[in-house]
């Protein structure tokens, strides 16, 4: 602090805190908040004694009971004779998926529609025009219930695969069904599995961290590939082909640590009432997904657009003029300067799907507000504890979704030497 | 940061519950209305028709103890509440009592802090499947999606019997019968689980009832009973006391017509009692005389109340089973008014 410019600096005296107007704005404060402190502490209290004399007192021990009930759709291990604490982070671990998947999808459908309705073609920038304005004035709850109703209704029953002449086909060679429960997909597996490493919450599979590892691997020996291919053309002015390197480490590691692994696709068969073996993705979670993402991108790729037009139209300009092609232009020119633009309002885009997941309830998604929020909520009629937690746990994926965003935004931004 | 909003969200729910305390008859009698949490809509034990007049078994009850403490059963707000809200509503006094098919637990009473004053019904959780399915026992349901509401104790007893027997099952949770129809007639669940009171409810409104099955395992036990607050033993044997009065009453022969007529037979002691033609029983419920006499000839008795909503001869078509009288072979008995 520094108070090099007040006339009253070095000489403080108690009675400065009435009398100096700069050191009343300390006191003014200072009584501000105490009396902050004090309404929020009564009201706590009255809360606290009312809820006591209803004989609920918060109490968050039933999170280590057993919870008694199944989940339709879960990530990690879960039976209903899980605690209802185990729950509910099959309930987070599904708002998570959703969430990072919705992220991710409509990031790429924004940015695509938003240079789309850029486009010079009639056609498609009025196309794009229509599906944004069509879908974002629906609320999204609407489109949810119209994309899960469509879903369930135009698609066949499971027992319609059933038999030796069953109505409905399956796809793909007879490892992708469309049903009006789920969809059944073939699931990888390995013949040489490297096992399952056991984190105490969850397990991790070993076969999956391999993978991980040889595309990480692959992508940082690219790198060296492509650096190396630069110094060459800078000391003799032949460029040597990248492509060839960058295809063995990109396919041919991977394949070959799959084929070491013995990975082999294992289909779905219909077996009784519904599919057995594969995996059953449900079709509430494809509603979510898909709801979520045609939503947001239509917001996305306003944003888009707003970041490339407000690249001076100069800028482009000079780069056709430096014989760029107008793709070249787009991606070396006006993207990196637009990204300066987009990155903040797409935050909370972001920040707004996540919380947006909450709609799950309304089509038997399983995320938190079902299993915390909903389920458990019921049988243990901890009403309290359990939207306390929920709030808490939205509060800390959005904090940790705005850090994150806010850090890319950092490196992207204008850098001012 | 985190310790502030845990406080801001509790005094947020402590500004609601303050309105809650022991003396519910007093506030219902300087009130003038009853407030009685009931199903968002059930046909038979608790709906509304289409002027906004709410009827049904669970309706009855209300109306009831309205016209028993009250003098009047049109006296009534009724609160629609969900399997998720309804005990909410109850604790923090938005509600004086639920007739809301609840069913008795332990956890409920003990760990919720409710007194299940009576069972007004005992139901028992079965399946519905469609008859196409070709499925005539529970146990032939392995590995079946099924459609089970939220919230209530129907989702405990459908993992316990999955477990029991040894099954798969995919549960698809839904919020309300209306979601879970919608489900089970698009055929994304293969049966539907509730009480089998209430599939019967829901068969009703299906188009082709006839193309539906109830399995005929009954896999719990479920009474049914209304609620109130624990801690108010004064207003929990109000609510008791007249359900008993209506069971009493059936037992009795005294119904809704011949209620007059009896209440002037003074040589029988048992109907003087009820009646209050002769004993004040309701001076020791903070009542006056005649307090069950008004409720029966309100609603009528309980045999009654079930015919007219949820019996043989309605929609529904609910026989008496274990809902008879205790001296023709069901479970409804009165504790004797002495």
């Amino acid at each position: 602090m520094s108070l090099a410019d007040s006339p009253s600096a070095g000489s403080f005296r108690l009675s400065k805190l009435l009398t100096d107007k700069h050191y009343r704005g300390y006191t003014i404060q200072f009584l501000f908040l105490i009396l902050l402190g004090g309404a929020v502490g009564w009201l706590a209290n009255n809360a606290v004694q009312n809820l006591d004399r209803l004989g609920i007192a918060p109490d968050f021990g039933f999170l280590w009971n057993r919870a008694g009930y199944d989940i339709s759709m879960k990530l990690i291990h879960y039976t209903n004779d899980s605690t209802h604490g185990r729950a509910a982070l099959v309930g987070l671990i599904n708002t998570l998926f959703v969430s990072v998947l919705g992220c991710v999808s409509a990031t790429i459908l924004g940015v695509l529609v938003g240079v789309l309705r850029l486009s010079r073609n009639w056609v498609i920038s009025r196309l794009m025009t229509v599906y944004i304005e069509v879908v974002r004035n629906v609320p999204l709850l609407l489109w949810l219930l119209v994309i899960f109703a469509v879903l369930t209704e135009s698609t066949p029953a499971p027992n319609e695969f059933r038999g030796a002449n069953p109505t409905a086909q399956m796809w793909f060679w007879h490892n992708v069904a469309v049903t009006n429960r789920y969809v059944a997909l073939p699931s990888p597996e390995f013949w040489r599995s490297l096992g399952n490493v056991d984190l105490g919450i969850f397990l991790v599979s070993l076969d999956l961290m391999a993978l991980i590892a040889v595309i990480v691997l692959a992508v940082l020996g690219d790198r060296a590939w492509r650096r190396r291919a630069h110094r060459v053309q800078e000391a003799t002015g032949r460029r040597p082909a990248t492509w060839p390197v960058t295809l063995l480490l990109f396919v041919g590691a991977p394949v070959a640590l799959l084929a070491a692994l013995g990975f082999h696709l294992s289909a779905p068969v219909m077996k009784g009432f519904n599919f057995t073996g594969g995996i059953l993705a449900p079709n509430p979670f494809f509603a979510l997904w898909f709801g979520l993402t045609v939503y947001t991108a239509t917001y996305i790729a306003e944003i888009v657009r707003a970041g490339i037009l407000a690249v001076s139209k100069g800028q482009t300009e000079a780069a056709l003029a430096l014989g760029l092609r107008p793709g070249q232009t787009m991606r070396l020119v006006v993207l990196p300067q637009a990204l300066r633009v987009i990155v903040p309002p797409l935050i909370s885009q972001f920040l707004n799907l996540t919380k947006n997941s909450t709609l799950a309830a309304a089509i038997s998604y399983p995320d938190l507000g079902a299993t915390l929020g909903g389920i458990t909520l019921n049988q243990t009629g901890r009403a309290l504890e359990c939207i306390l937690l929920m709030m808490l746990a939205y509060l800390a994926i959005s904090l940790v979704i705005s850090v994150a965003m806010n850090l890319f935004n950092r490196s992207v931004r204008l850098k001012e030497r | 940061m985190k310790k502030k909003l845990i406080w801001a969200a509790v005094a947020a729910a402590g500004l609601v519950a303050t309105t809650a305390h022991a003396g519910t008859l007093e506030d219902v009698k300087a009130r003038g209305v009853l407030n009685c949490g009931v199903n968002v809509g059930l046909a038979g034990f608790g709906a509304p028709d289409a002027n906004g007049n709410w009827s049904g078994f669970d309706v009855s009850f209300c109306r009831a103890v309205a016209a028993a403490v009250l003098g009047d059963p049109t006296k009534v707000k009724f609160v629609p509440t969900t399997g998720e809200t309804r005990f909410t509503s109850l604790a923090s006094g938005e509600v004086d009592m639920l007739a809301r098919n609840s069913t008795w637990t332990f956890k409920r009473e003990n760990d919720l802090k409710l007194t299940f004053v009576a069972p007004n019904y005992y139901d028992g959780q079965g399946f519905m499947v469609p008859k196409a399915l070709g499925v005539s026992s529970a146990k032939e349901l392995e590995g079946a999606t099924i459609c089970v509401q939220t919230g209530t104790t129907t989702e405990l007893n459908l993992a316990d019997y999955f477990k029991q027997h040894n099954m798969k099952y995919t549960p698809v949770s839904i919020k309300t019968d209306a979601e879970g129809k919608q489900q089970f007639l698009a055929g994304a669940c293969d049966a539907y689980t509730t009480d089998a009171s209430g599939l019967a409810a829901l068969r009703a409104t299906f188009e082709k009832p006839a193309d539906y099955v109830i399995l005929p395992e009954i896999i719990s036990k479920e009474p049914l009973a209304p609620v109130v607050r624990k801690g108010d033993d004064q207003w929990a044997s109000i609510v008791r006391w007249t359900v008993f009065a209506l069971i009493e009453a059936e037992e009795l022969g005294v119904t809704s017509k011949n209620i007059d007529e009896m209440s002037k037979m003074t040589d029988h002691p048992e109907l003087a009692r009820l009646l209050g033609s002769q004993d004040d029983l309701g001076g020791e419920l903070g009542l006056d005389k005649e307090w069950a006499k008004r409720a029966i000839a309100a609603v009528g008795n309980y045999g009654e109340i079930f015919e007219a909503t949820i019996g043989a001869n309605t929609p529904i078509g609910l026989a008496r089973g274990l809902n008879a009288q205790w001296n023709k072979g069901g479970l409804m008995y009165a504790m004797p008014f002495h």
